[in-house]
């Protein structure tokens, strides 16, 4: 299907799509900024920017909940069809993703707290700021490939989840050798080890953005399906 | 398809996700359009037609004004026949017999062919009479067989409970939505085989409308339906397949679900959407 569609008849409708696509972007951004943070704070073990991001997240949700009414609104009044419709329906299910990334974000930085008293062991930061910044990066794209509508991109970033699965298997391993060393280190590996899943989690969400993505601009449903899923 | 597959053909649209859930040649035909055009005078008003109707299902036609959906409706019990100036090319069939054979019997297609139109049009007498009318007119005159088919017609139309104690009033004291189940029983008393619904709850109220619409729902079980409607939400609503004709040419014809959710063309989209000006 196009996507350079022509201007509704209700000019009024054009804004209100245009509207809801900007405030799905904003949303992402702050996001965005969320994992930066989250990912900053505990590298530096920064209590006081982890509690910045906990307080934030509820700036987050409070944006999750205006732009379901703001759908439903749209639903009830104008009764979308076709790719008006698919375009309701994805950013419905694009705002609970990106909300729960939030939640993940939250979650890094309370292992922040954990850490202070669990003794530090920077030797694996480097691990979770890689990681940090690989899913940063994925759901930077992922927001870019929402604005332009763009499914290529969509699909190139699906695989990409895959090296996000690896850098979190490989933290993984290294954290349990670390384990098996010296039973001393298992609470600040465990905080670590939390803070990665958290991450890979934030993968997992950004795919499933990419997927509702495919599916607003072809309205195929590619979930669940073998096509994309990894071997 | 492997990974690189995928990464290659990056949006192979037909191949990445799920197959649509039905399709129109899966069902029995009814009745069948081949080739079709219509002229009216020198002006050509519907172009090389092709279509399969299914049987027992109901088919919604839609698209702007002036697109040739009322003129095709109208085709299936040859009503354009009154127009002098109309001609025809290609044939349609119900049933698997063509309807514009020669020597047809035009009055016997428009029985087993019924028609409901925009406004309600029952006959200046009793409610009983209006639905008795055309048995009547077939010679039927016994009083339990009418009485019979009238009770039937009207429970099928949905309108018994509200009219069996005054089946001797005059039709013109029922509201308009009663007036036009009244109709729909008065066509169905000939038990066609299609009912062709043109506009039927355009000039109702939206719990008439609601009425007519569960009523459709209800005799698509005996009668295959064709209705014609403004409404797109209606069209979505009532039907299993919809036809999108724009300026007399069919641009897409389909599941009802896969048409308002995924449609195939651009026209489409752009009419269903609201970005036609």
């Amino acid at each position: 299907m196009e996507n350079n569609r022509g201007p509704h008849i209700s000019r009024q409708f054009d804004q209100d799509i245009e509207r809801l696509r900007s405030q799905v972007l904003a949303m992402g951004g702050v996001v965005e900024e969320q994992i930066a943070d989250a990912v900053t704070a505990f590298v530096n073990n920064d209590a006081e920017l982890a509690e910045k991001v906990i307080i934030r997240d509820h700036e987050v949700n409070g944006m999750e909940v205006a732009l379901d009414e703001e759908c439903s609104r749209i639903l009830a009044l104008r009764q979308p069809a076709a790719g008006d419709l698919r375009l309701i329906f994805a950013v419905i299910k694009t705002i609970t993703d990106l909300e729960r990334i939030g939640d993940q974000a939250e979650r890094v930085v309370k292992t922040v707290s954990r850490l202070g008293s669990a003794g530090l062991i920077h030797e694996h930061y480097p691990g979770i700021h890689h990681l940090g910044d690989m899913v940063k990066k994925m759901l930077h794209d992922t927001l870019d490939a929402f604005a332009r509508m763009d499914s290529e991109e969509a699909l190139k970033i699906l695989e990409g989840d895959r090296m996000v699965d690896r850098e979190y298997e490989a933290i993984v391993r290294q954290l349990i050798t670390v384990m098996m060393e010296d039973s001393r280190n298992i609470r600040g590996s465990l905080s670590v080890m939390f803070a990665a899943r958290a991450l890979e989690r934030i993968g997992d969400h950004s795919k499933n953005i990419n997927e509702y993505l495919i599916y607003m601009v072809h309205g195929k449903d590619i979930r669940h399906t073998d096509n994309i899923t990894p071997p | 398809m492997n990974d690189s597959n995928l990464m290659t053909h990056a949006i192979d649209v037909d191949n990445i996700g799920r197959k649509p859930s039905s399709d129109v040649s899966a069902t029995e035909t009814c009745i069948s359009v081949e080739n079709f055009s219509l002229f009216y005078g020198d002006k050509q008003a519907l172009f090389d037609i092709n279509m399969a109707l299914p049987r027992n299902q109901v088919t919604a036609f839609i698209g702007p004004s002036g697109c040739g959906k009322s003129t095709l409706l109208r085709c299936f019990n040859r009503m354009n026949d009154l127009i002098d100036s109309v001609r025809t090319e290609g044939t349609i069939s119900i049933d698997g017999e063509n309807i514009h054979q020669r020597g047809r019997n035009v009055t016997e297609l428009r029985r087993r062919v019924g028609m409901v139109f925009q406004k309600p049009n029952p006959f200046p007498k009793s409610i009983y009479e209006n639905v008795a009318y055309g048995l009547r007119l077939q010679g039927v005159n016994k009083r339990r067989v009418l009485d019979e088919a009238v009770e039937r017609s009207l429970r099928q139309a949905a309108l018994w409970d509200e009219v069996k104690d005054r089946l001797d009033d005059n039709a013109f004291g029922l509201s308009g939505g009663q007036q036009q189940r009244l109709v729909i029983a008065r066509a169905v008393a000939v038990e066609p085989d299609v009912l062709l619904l043109d506009e039927p709850a355009s000039a109702l109220d939206p719990i008439s409308t609601l009425k007519i619409e569960e009523l459709i729902h209800e005799l698509k079980e005996r009668y295959t339906i064709v209705i014609v409607t403004h409404n797109m939400q209606q069209a979505a609503r009532v039907s299993d397949h919809t036809a999108f004709l724009y300026i007399g040419e069919l641009i897409e014809f389909g599941d009802t679900r896969q048409l308002f959710t995924v449609p195939q063309k651009k026209q489409t989209e752009d009419y269903i959407t609201g970005r036609y000006g």
